[in-house]
């Protein structure tokens, strides 16, 4: 039984290849948490960073600069009312919700975080990633439909056709990223000469890929992967139906879109399947043209003390989180009401300083490596998605369609 | 427990197949008619894929073209259902009697 | 890649792709048809790749369930059909439909267990890795031998768009 606990550990592939349904588990369960978290916080830092670039505060009652908020929300979320709409079509809007974060969650089976960090690795990855997220669409239709009220109808319209034809250039971009792993050249412009049957539509193969040719896609036939990779971006926004392509869900335009009717933890369902998508497809854009799970020059800087300097950020970026938290902490004002919220913001700092030290450790330090750049890259696009939705105005939906 | 054959593919296949035709043979909406064609080309899709483990890819490819194919006969399907609904007002293929005299 | 726990699987993904089978052709509602089919459709993906055919098993899930659904949810939704689902469900001549349908399932049945050939075979794999390269293979047959008809099949796709927005418009 030990055995085959850490018999996987020393293999190199991952549990799906190697049939191991132990560590698979482990490896879903981890996942599931780490959406959990990052969903929580993709909602704290949204707020955060929309009201700072809106030259305001944000939430800052809650907890110590409103830390805890998403905890209250969640709260507020679960002990709601669940309404249902007396004609609904029961059974379809109960399962509407349920088959869209299904279908968000389904997705990360494929995400590569390493070499080896996947629970399995398909052959037919990046097809998959975009088949399980083109049924979202069916999702939404559905909860339109069974809301059995003309403004859900309409934004579940306008929704699943935005969706439907972002797709296809999704789809188009995918396929300009998939091509050039089929080369085997070198530096910027590479040399085409590899064999027929050397592409890969795998996630895990692709980062190697880029690995193999030192570049990654973006960067490559410059400017050509670029345009792919701006065309999948902008795509990939349309997609999960964000800012500046919410027209939707928009509040002013259509009250909000196919999720009027849903409260309570049905809404909240919505919510967690929406960012679990964006999380999905920013992580099919690092895996395709950003380098997966690569840190940065892999192979022009590369030697033991420029490794030791790529291994220490992990840590840097607790510990400089930790001094901006102590910081936060030697500004509040000393009022004896504010007591409670500075310890508070103190232990968040501890708990950051801490775990910047253990990443500090060399066993922990090696293996964390890979998550790290690819938990990075991904937490950028975050930030830009929220940088787009405080940006940008909003696209009309026929001029959306248009660009589509 | 029986090792799983091709047989038991083909079993499956068939009993797909036997819904779909008991669809088209007895419901009056179109557009459940419709979605048990969609059934039986399912059905055959089955049959042609295990097959295809036993001999060679060939099978895959036709089960590729069968899809492409659904697809398309469902547009045009869909869109004569709209057309006539426009005219008549019902999904009934019983309905469907305007060469009657 | 070495399967695991096969006949669970097997018997799992047939089990619902025939309790949606039967969904499909028994409800009143069109949508809850619909979403029977798509529970097929799904069901019928795996058993797919649990025949070593990931690339048909990724189509199936793009096009069929991704993509004729949504369409024949969108035509549902259209044909709005409340009326529909308070009249009579099933044909008069029912009774000769299931019975014919019934000889037919019969015939086939026998037809399949009588036959040596598919007994002979227990689960084995093909002898060239049948996964690894399977959408490489895929593309080999369909670019080379298949050309003509992958050209015929764009074509008709083609007729078939411009047949559909024919026949959907208001005014030609």
């Amino acid at each position: 039984m030990l055995d085959y606990v850490t018999s996987y550990l020393r293999s190199n592939t991952t549990p799906g290849q190697a049939g191991n349904l132990l560590w698979a588990f482990i490896y879903i369960i981890l996942i599931f948490l780490g959406l959990s978290v990052a969903v929580i916080a993709m909602n704290w830092l949204e707020r955060k960073i929309l009201a700072h670039m809106q030259v305001r505060l944000g939430p800052m009652r809650v907890g110590p600069h409103g830390l805890l908020q998403p905890i209250a929300d969640a709260i507020k979320l679960l002990i709601k009312e669940d309404i249902m709409p007396a004609e609904a079509d029961k059974s379809v809007f109960w399962i509407a919700p349920v088959l869209i974060v299904i279908t968000a969650f389904t997705t990360f089976i494929v995400v590569p975080f390493g070499p080896t960090h996947a629970v399995t690795d398909m052959n037919i990855g990046v097809l998959f990633m975009l088949g399980v997220s083109s049924l979202s669409v069916l999702g939404v239709v559905m909860a339109g439909w069974a809301s059995n009220s003309h403004y859900p109808l309409i934004g579940a319209l306008r929704s699943s056709a935005q969706m439907v034809s972002y797709e296809i250039a999704m789809g188009l971009a995918v396929v300009a990223a998939v091509l050039m792993t089929s080369l085997h050249g070198i530096g910027l412009y590479g040399v085409a000469h590899g064999a027929v049957g050397d592409g890969t539509l795998s996630m895990i193969d692709i980062v190697k890929a880029q690995q193999d040719q030192h570049a990654w896609f973006i960067f490559k036939f410059f400017p050509l992967g670029l345009i792919a990779f701006f065309i999948f971006a902008v795509a990939m926004i349309a997609e999960t139906n964000r800012a500046p392509f919410d027209l939707p869900e928009a509040e002013s335009e259509l009250t909000a879109g196919f999720h009027t009717e849903y409260s309570g933890f049905r809404w909240s369902l919505f919510f967690l399947a929406e960012y679990s998508a964006m999380i999905a497809v920013s992580a099919i854009a690092v895996t395709l043209w950003l380098g997966g799970w690569l840190r940065p020059f892999p192979t022009w800087l590369t030697g033991e003390t420029w490794d030791l300097v790529f291994s220490l950020f992990p840590a840097a970026t607790f510990l400089l989180l930790a001094l901006i938290a102590i910081v936060g902490t030697l500004r509040m004002p000393k009022h004896p009401y504010f007591r409670v919220q500075t310890l508070g913001l103190a232990g968040f700092a501890a708990v950051l300083a801490l775990i910047g030290i253990l990443l500090l450790l060399p066993p922990v330090r090696d293996r964390i490596q890979d998550i790290y750049w690819f938990s990075l890259k991904v937490a950028g696009f975050m930030y830009l998605y929220i940088w787009y939705r405080g940006t940008f105005p909003r696209y009309r939906f026929d001029q959306l369609m248009r660009v589509g | 427990m029986v090792p799983i054959t091709t047989l038991h593919y083909l079993i499956v296949a068939a009993g797909l197949f036997v819904l779909g035709v008991v669809g088209v043979l007895t419901r009056r909406n179109v557009v459940i008619v419709l979605m048990s064609i969609e059934l039986i080309l399912n059905a055959v899709n089955l049959n042609l894929v295990a097959f295809s483990r036993m001999w060679g890819l060939h099978g895959q490819v036709f089960a590729i073209f069968v899809i492409t194919d659904a697809a398309a006969e469902a547009a045009v399907g869909l869109g004569i259902l709209i057309a006539f609904f426009r005219n008549k007002e019902t999904v009934n293929v019983d309905e469907v009697d305007l060469l009657k005299w | 890649m070495t399967p695991v726990a096969t006949p669970f699987f097997f018997y799992l993904l047939s089990g619902l792709a025939l309790l949606g089978g039967v969904l499909v052709i028994t409800r009143k509602n069109a949508v809850h048809s619909a979403l029977a089919l798509i529970l097929t459709l799904l069901a019928l993906a795996g058993l797919y790749l649990m025949l070593y055919a990931p690339f048909v098993a990724g189509v199936q899930i793009i096009l069929y369930a991704g993509g004729i659904m949504v369409l024949f949810l969108f035509v549902i939704m259209l044909v709005s059909i409340e009326k529909s689902q308070r009249e009579e469900q099933f044909n008069k001549q029912w009774i000769g439909g299931v019975v014919g349908a019934v000889g037919l399932g019969a015939l086939f049945v026998r037809v399949f267990v009588r036959s040596k050939a598919l007994h002979d075979l227990a689960g084995m794999p093909l002898a060239q890795l049948p996964e690894q390269s399977n959408t490489q293979e895929i593309a080999v047959y369909l670019y080379g031998n298949y050309m003509l008809a992958f050209e015929i099949a764009s074509l008709l796709l083609l007729v078939a768009i411009i047949g559909a927005v024919v026949m959907a418009k208001k005014r030609i």
